[in-house]
């Protein structure tokens, strides 16, 4: 297997995140191994991988709730207990109970909850805050409404207003579009693109097409990460992280994800880069399987 | 209408008993303690391990039979430490929980009874532990019930905010670094106190039935917490009422009679929910 190092760029921006050979994972059994990773300022970093290959154990490691095996993680320079406050964290949404009592404006004031301690009571700061998070995600004219009433790509919305609520340097999402039909998520996407002005974005996904068009950077991630700090994702990162080769689609987005003149089964043989793109192949939905 | 004259009289009659006036009472006490306590269990999925709590308690019973001492004492004790236990073994271990929870619901069960047979002499009462006699209730008893629905009232509005995030989404609770699992530990203690203030009305076998059924209708009409809490509480008064004075005048055993009347209207809310359901939708799309 191909092991490649994430490329140290000379870069002045500031360190958000900083993840030295980490390894984590439940049981004897690692999901992460010795995993690299230097998040600065205003990153938009979109991460694709297979199913099982340590997305969500990620995440889990940078909000503090799976205690790494080995190596070494900081946010903002601090621990992950100290440093996870800075963090605004987006779930997916798929497992959801419909019919839970609370409306758009409590759940987006639970990102205050951070800030305030028990037996304290939220305070008129608090709702100003809240609101501007509602406003930025332009729900406004839904704050009353019932979180069970709203549709995948509002309630997308909500969980980012909740997380701006933390008021955060980083906003972490899991597989935010994983519910939500295209249409919605490419409104979504450009809703982020609009924080990322601001925020910093570390995002793992399963849908390349979006990847593609809206992140800065790419990674593969399956056990081990395969990162550049580049924007292509590039045939030995695939097939490094999917063990076996695979075509990609780019259909109708402005950026490619894959370059062109280089069907992957080629990859090793550049001299024979000439040949007609082969596209297709994975379903379109993004589902990664083998 | 002089069968709704006759009715009245009886009715008059009836509140003269100090049993039925304390009946009534209990019955209201133990609405508004229902109401709080059981919006957390329905919309927490919970009410599988309150049930545990709520059967584990029969080994306090027979533990109070035993020592000869009250065996709500020993119910408090014993719903307490199942509360604990369990919720213990569902936060910390990564078995299969709800197996376990149900050998702990057993095992509680089964010293309850072996305890009491063990005990020599008469038990009196002990069918009034499984199937409840809310008309049996001193007025003693009135006095503890009130003040259990203070310490749930008080423990829920100090912790209100923290109860909701984790009911909702414990993972973002934790992520903001909310004692997740203390309030868990507090929420289930809460339920354990609930569990054995409902014993002397329905019953141990039959508490789950009073913790989750006016939950669940308010559940059905309102999407805000506390608004759920309210009308569930205002359904358990109900509830309670109206099964009271049908167990009175038919002469059955008034928790099965709660628990019937409980049980049909949630039926009919069941029937009923897809009409507002769809209303709701109408509504949705003519907002747009």
């Amino acid at each position: 297997m191909i092991r490649l190092e994430p490329q140290h760029r000379a870069d002045k921006r500031r360190e958000v995140i900083s993840i030295e050979h980490l390894w984590a994972g439940y049981d004897q059994e690692a999901v992460l191994k010795d995993i690299n990773l230097s998040v600065r300022e205003l990153d938009f970093i979109g991460l694709i991988g297979p199913n099982g290959g340590g997305k969500t154990t990620l995440l889990k490691v940078l909000l503090g709730l799976l205690q790494p095996t080995q190596g070494k993680v900081r946010v903002m320079g601090k621990s992950i207990r100290e440093g996870r406050r800075y963090i605004g964290y987006v779930p997916q949404s798929v497992e959801f109970d419909q019919d839970f009592p609370i409306k758009v404006w409590d759940v987006v004031r639970m990102g205050r909850l951070g800030r305030r301690r028990l037996l304290q009571r939220y305070t008129a700061e608090d709702d100003e805050i809240v609101m501007e998070a509602v406003q930025s995600v332009d729900m406004l004219n839904l704050l009353d409404r019932p979180i069970g009433a709203l549709s995948g790509g509002q309630r997308q919305r909500v969980y980012i207003a909740r997380a701006l609520a933390t008021e955060p340097e980083i906003l972490l999402l899991d597989e935010p579009m994983s519910s939500v039909d295209p249409q919605v998520s490419n409104n979504v996407y450009e809703l982020l693109r609009q924080l990322n002005e601001r925020i910093t974005i570390l995002m793992v996904t399963h849908d390349m097409s979006v990847i593609s068009s809206y992140v800065k950077t790419v990674g593969c991630l399956n056990r081990r990460l395969f990162y550049h700090g580049g924007k292509q994702i590039t045939p030995d990162m695939l097939e490094a992280a999917y063990q076996c080769p695979i075509d990609l689609i780019a259909h109708g987005v402005s950026h490619r994800v894959f370059p062109e003149h280089m069907p992957p089964t080629n990859a090793k043989d550049p001299q024979r880069a000439t040949e007609p793109p082969k596209t297709l192949s994975a379903p379109a939905s993004g589902e990664w399987s083998h | 209408m002089i069968e709704v004259w006759t009715l009245f009289i009886r009715v008059i009659e009836a509140l003269q008993f100090g049993f039925m006036r304390n009946a009534l009472i209990a019955g209201v006490l133990i609405s508004i303690a229902c109401g709080i306590i059981g919006t957390f269990v329905v919309i927490k999925r919970i009410v599988f391990i309150s049930g545990g709590i709520a059967h584990a308690a029969y080994g306090g019973i027979g533990l109070g039979y035993y020592l000869k001492t009250n065996p709500v004492l020993g119910a408090i004790v014993f719903s307490l430490a199942a509360a604990f236990g369990m919720g213990m073994v569902q936060r910390k271990t990564r078995q299969r929980t709800d197996t376990i929870i149900g050998v702990m619901w057993a095992i509680g069960m089964a010293l309850g009874i072996i305890l009491v047979d063990l005990t020599e002499g008469y038990k009196a009462d002990l069918m009034s532990y499984l199937f409840g006699s809310i008309l049996a209730v001193p007025g003693s008893d009135l006095w503890v019930m009130l003040a259990l629905d203070l310490v749930i009232v008080a423990l829920v509005a100090s912790f209100y905010k923290e109860l909701l995030a984790v009911s909702f989404d414990e993972t973002f609770a934790m992520v903001e670094n909310v004692p997740v699992d203390t309030i868990y530990v507090i929420l289930l203690c809460m339920i354990a106190l609930t569990v054995v203030m409902l014993m002397r009305v329905v019953g141990l076998i039959m508490v789950i039935a009073l913790l989750t059924i006016p939950a669940a209708i308010s559940g059905h009409f309102v999407k805000d917490m506390r608004k759920m809490m309210t009308l569930a509480s205002i359904l358990g008064v109900i509830f309670t009422t109206t099964g009271l004075w049908l167990s009175y005048f038919l002469n059955l055993t008034s928790g099965a009679t709660i628990i019937l009347v409980a049980g049909s209207t949630y039926l009919l809310s069941l029937a009923v929910k897809p009409l507002t359901r769809q209303r709701h939708v109408v509504n949705e799309a003519g907002g747009r």
